[in-house]
């Protein structure tokens, strides 16, 4: 089973990244962007078959490690 | 014996054709050595491993007969050229190991990857043989400043370079960096790493044992770079970016945990040999072991370590992932070994024996996949004598052929505060050039100085090319290049040591290209040998040109010297506000060929100025002797920019201002401009107690070197004969801020 | 006295801490692994800077998943003092064991230079060898040494006299023209709520000899070192 995990910074956080890239796309050119936010991607493969235990480890794994709840938030994705 | 049979064609090998030998950068009489050398035909593997082995980067094929003429022994020599790093006694019973090693065309391509798998690879090189790195330093040039690919490339560049020297915790203590429109489409990454070792605890890449393990450690291979090395040595062209995707990645953290692995086995005495896997990976790094060794290896490929699924033997022998080892152990040490490596969470594999063959043969699968005799790759690598013509001489420049400037103050600030002359802060902070605690001279200094650790020892370390000089005069300009390095580690109170080079040439098959190479080693090995100074270690790096345009000629060098007594350096910052300043060194006023004429009339015309070995070697032991002697603390030498970029830089430094009188500068009178910024060799500006000056006269003129008192420290303005009254603050404000400026320009704009 | 450094993979300021500590003390402090599940019976525990794991994922988030991580929350519960500095901060606010956490710095580059920082409050071990409100100058070496809290928090910290140091002009000044890194109030380093550990991104070890070019790290090894020394 794939997962996929994204992890992007809480509201009201600056990201000084998102802001450089949102600076950027502005002088390419690219009009009307509002806010531009970066974050991450990770891409689990999972052995698990029961949906509702991957997703319950997922969550653990995301509160353990990969996360950092201070600052950041995630979303689980499950196929 | 067996090896005659052909090697199967694993994989559905494709019959090689003659658009795949022209692939790989292989002309028909090569290809001819090749079929002559093997009995039959390659197949592509083999043909990958001719390739890689027979190109410019790995066989020198082009500079090797010049590259002879270097010096590169003195007694204090421990190993010079022709293992991964040079090594020099530095006494106590330890080694300093370094190498200066270029990251050109891949720092194009993807800059900020490109210089930090250079910065990864040098530092490779030096704790391959044993010493743990202590210092990096980088010699890096670009395009003109509003290009528009420059700022891009700068950014990326010294981005990467710090990425990696940052995390692996070795600091970047200084380097140079210069910009010239001929650098454009082709910029030059130099990294150089010096380390210090245990005189008894070098390790060097002959394998030896047949029948001993060949162990692979550090990352897995990927499909990295493959053709990285070829791609070095051939001319860029437009269609060159499409190459984007092969371009290695760093992993700065596997490197420091290769280092830490390596070091904490080299510990113990279970290495017979080892070598990094550099350029050309795992291909150069067993060829070179077995042909040092006079051994054969035989590598089953199946047990190498791979990223990717699906990899041929052809990918994983001309991979280019970084961060990877070969070893030779001896018998019975495996598991200790690989203990080690696990501990810091490494891959260790051992893939291959030592044979007698003197074959390289590769196993795959269950079948032989490539035999190739190792000398074939090596003594046997096509070596030519490239027709060269000298470089025309120019006439040498007076200095009313070049007009002064129409305001002095005016030149001051444009210079120091324009591309040429203005602080490289903005680079160097953002190299950790802390880290290990033994900095002792920080970055913007004539030399980095780095304390040997847990002694009073220090290192000093340089780099420096005047390629206009080289343009105009290989002979002489590499000379200069030398002697200014020589100067450079004298002003901090350093007994130079030896060189590291890195040769940054165009298209050697262009026979005016040719000339500049042969030149530059000549007037090179002419000055090492004058100032004791060998050839220990470097590289060669041709085809840097662009659409037919080659680069100036670049002769990097990078050297370094030893301090006794850490306690007893000199810094080019003024320290008292009444000292007295003395020039050692003759002035004559030599414009040709120099920044002034450069920046201020777009000229680079002239000979350059020339170069004295006798008096250089003279005015640096005598100011030497001054610092060591503990007499003296303020030293800064004269180069690009002549005396005005002393001055400003001195008094910059040291938040002090000077008063300088120019007729005081020789006997007889020269036009302002051409004392001021005439670019005289074998000087240096001292600034010495008033009641020291006399005795300094005095010794001086025993020594037999020039020396005269031209002013004093004191206020916070520069002024110069009348000529000009520049507040020091203006002039901080033009220094600092044009780095900054340039590079708070949007970056994405025209990139 | 007894001291021990914890070198995690990728740490590259372990020497550096080693060296300063032993200087201090005159005796050498232990260097644990990060694999280890236990901690020798110190007296005082330090993090040193550097990159553990690559700074993957997020600066020190691994390192403070390392097995040696509940063994330092058991010292931290006994009261051992601990100084976290650079990554070794990072990984303090990772573990939790100090609150809020450090970003990528405003101006995005890598800073390696000296700055000025006030020292908040005399009011800890590590920073009463320092008169409050005096301004040492101490080396940077960071990109995420941006510190962000929440604002509860912050008035929590600031309520408790809990904010070590901040960056500022030569002459004490805070302003955003020395908040090196984009900071919150320009915050260089904090105490938990018993004033036993210290997170800090400046690199006290790093100027603790003349040949550094400045001795202002000193006095908090001093102080704190001195302290237990006297206890």
């Amino acid at each position: 089973m794939k997962a996929r995990i994204h992890i992007t910074l809480k509201s009201g956080v600056l990201d000084p990244q998102g802001k450089a890239v949102h600076h950027a796309l502005d002088h390419l050119g690219f009009q009307g962007l509002k806010d531009v936010r970066q974050g991450k991607y990770i891409e689990i493969d999972l052995n698990e078959t029961d949906r509702a235990k991957a997703m319950e480890q997922l969550d653990e794994m995301c509160k353990a490690l990969l996360a950092n709840l201070v600052i950041e938030r995630y979303s689980i994705d499950l196929d | 014996m067996t090896h005659s049979a052909p090697p199967s064609n694993h994989n559905d090998q494709p019959p090689i054709t003659p658009q795949m030998i022209k692939d790989h950068g292989l002309n028909k009489e090569e290809y001819e050595r090749v079929l002559k050398a093997l009995g039959r035909a390659p197949n592509l593997t083999e043909l990958g491993i001719y390739s890689v082995m027979w190109s410019e980067h790995c066989s020198y094929k082009s500079s090797r007969l010049h590259l002879k003429k270097l010096p590169t022994t003195a007694p204090w020599v421990i190993c010079g050229p022709g293992e991964n790093a040079g090594v020099v006694d530095i006494g106590d019973g330890q080694a300093a190991i370094f190498k200066m090693e270029s990251h050109n065309h891949p720092s194009f391509i993807e800059p900020y990857q490109g210089a930090a798998t250079g910065v990864g690879g040098i530092l490779r090189d030096v704790f391959t043989m044993g010493a743990r790195p202590v210092a990096n330093m980088n010699a890096l040039r670009f395009g003109a400043p509003d290009h528009p690919k420059t700022r891009h490339l700068l950014a990326g560049v010294v981005a990467g370079i710090g990425g990696y020297g940052n995390c692996v915790g070795v600091p970047t203590v200084g380097g140079e960096t210069n910009f010239h429109p001929s650098y454009n489409g082709n910029i030059l990454v130099n990294a150089m790493t010096v380390g210090v070792a245990e005189q008894d605890k070098i390790f060097y890449s002959a394998a030896a044992g047949v029948g001993n393990s060949v162990v692979y450690v550090g990352s897995k291979t990927g499909r990295d770079g493959i053709h990285g090395a070829t791609m070095a040595s051939a001319e860029f062209s437009e269609d060159t970016e499409e190459k984007r995707p092969t371009v290695q990645v760093g992993d700065p953290f596997t490197e420091k945990l290769l280092i830490e692995a390596c070091l904490e086995l080299m510990a113990t005495d279970a290495i017979i040999a080892i070598q990094d896997m550099g350029a050309a990976g795992l291909t150069s790094s067993s060829v070179e072991m077995a042909s040092k060794g006079g051994v054969g290896f035989r590598l089953d490929l199946s047990k190498v370590p791979c990223r990717e699924s699906g990899m041929t033997p052809y990918e994983m022998m001309l991979s280019e992932s970084q961060e990877r080892m070969l070893m030779v152990l001896k018998p019975g040490r495996e598991a200790e070994a690989e203990a080690i490596f696990h501990k810091w969470e490494l891959d260790f594999a051992i893939i291959g024996t030592i044979t007698d063959t003197g074959r390289l043969t590769l196993v795959f699968e269950g079948e032989t996949v490539a035999d190739i005799p190792v000398d074939s790759l090596t003594e046997d690598a096509p070596i030519y004598d490239r027709p060269h013509v000298e470089t025309a001489k120019r006439a040498s420049l007076a200095a009313d052929e070049c007009p002064p400037p129409a305001d002095y103050g005016q030149a001051l600030l444009a210079l120091m505060g324009g591309p040429h002359g203005a602080s490289r802060r903005w680079i160097w902070e953002q190299y950790d050039h802390m880290v290990m605690g033994d900095t002792v001279q920080r970055p913007g200094g004539d030399a980095a100085v780095v304390r040997v650790h847990g002694t009073n020892k220090a290192l000093a370390i340089t780099t420096d090319c005047t390629p206009r000089y080289v343009a105009a005069d290989p002979r002489m300009g590499a000379c200069q290049a030398v002697a200014e390095a020589f100067r450079n580690l004298s002003a901090v109170g350093a007994k130079p040591l030896a060189i590291t080079d890195c040769l940054n040439f165009g298209n050697p098959e262009r026979p005016q290209i040719m000339g500049q190479i042969v030149g530059a080693i000549e007037g090179m090995a002419k000055a090492c040998r004058a100032l004791d100074m060998p050839v220990v270690s470097g590289n060669v790096s041709l085809y840097n040109e662009t659409n037919g345009t080659g680069i100036l000629p670049t002769p990097a060098v990078g050297a370094i010297g030893l301090i006794n007594d850490a306690s007893h350096i000199a810094t080019l910052a003024l320290k008292r506000a009444d000292d007295q300043l003395i020039l050692i060194g003759e002035t004559k006023g030599h414009l040709g060929a120099s920044l002034y004429l450069w920046q201020f009339h777009g000229q680079e015309i002239g000979a350059p100025p020339p170069v004295d070995l006798g008096a250089e070697r003279r005015n640096g032991d005598f100011v030497r002797s001054l610092i060591e002697s503990g007499l003296i603390d303020t030293v800064h030498d004269l180069s690009d920019g002549g005396l005005a970029v002393a001055l400003c830089t001195m008094a910059l430094a040291g938040h002090i201002g000077v008063s300088v009188d120019l007729k005081a500068l020789s006997e007889a009178e020269l036009p302002p401009h051409a004392a001021l910024f005439g670019e005289d060799q074998g000087r240096m500006l001292l600034a010495v107690p008033p009641d020291l000056a006399p005795d300094i006269l005095a010794r001086a003129k025993k020594s037999g070197v020039p020396a005269r008192i031209i002013g004093q420290c004191g206020g916070d303005r520069i002024a110069l004969s009348g000529l000009c009254d520049l507040p020091l603050d203006d002039l901080r404000t033009a220094h600092e801020g044009w780095m900054p400026d340039l590079m708070a320009q949007n970056l994405t704009a025209e990139s | 006295m007894k001291t021990a450094v914890i070198t995690f993979p990728g740490s590259n300021c372990d020497r550096d801490m080693r060296v300063a500590i032993a200087a201090v003390t005159g005796q050498p402090p232990q260097a644990v692994w990060h694999g280890e599940t236990s901690l020798p019976d110190v007296d005082f525990i330090a993090l040193p800077g550097g990159f553990s794991y690559g700074d993957y994922l997020r600066c020190g988030a691994i390192a403070a998943r390392s097995p040696i991580i509940p063994a330092l929350i058991a010292a931290a519960r006994r009261g051992v003092p601990i100084l976290g500095v650079c990554n070794g901060f990072q990984i303090l606010t990772e573990i939790g064991l100090l609150p809020g956490a450090l970003m990528r710095n405003a101006g995005l580059n890598f800073i390696c230079r000296d700055v000025h920082v006030r020292v908040e409050t005399s009011q800890s071990a590590f920073t009463q060898t320092y008169e409050k409100g005096s301004v040492i100058r101490l080396p940077v070496a960071h990109h995420d040494g941006n510190y962000i809290i929440a604002p509860d928090d912050l008035a929590l910290l600031e309520d408790r006299d809990r904010i070590a140091f901040r960056y500022a002009s030569a002459a004490g000044e805070i302003d955003a023209h020395h908040g090196i890194n984009g900071s919150v109030g320009n915050i260089a380093g904090i105490l938990n709520e018993d004033r036993t550990i210290l997170g800090m991104m400046p690199h006290p070890e790093r100027m603790i000899e003349p040949a550094h070019g400045g001795m202002d790290g000193r006095p908090l090894f001093e102080g704190v070192l001195g302290a237990l020394a006297n206890a």
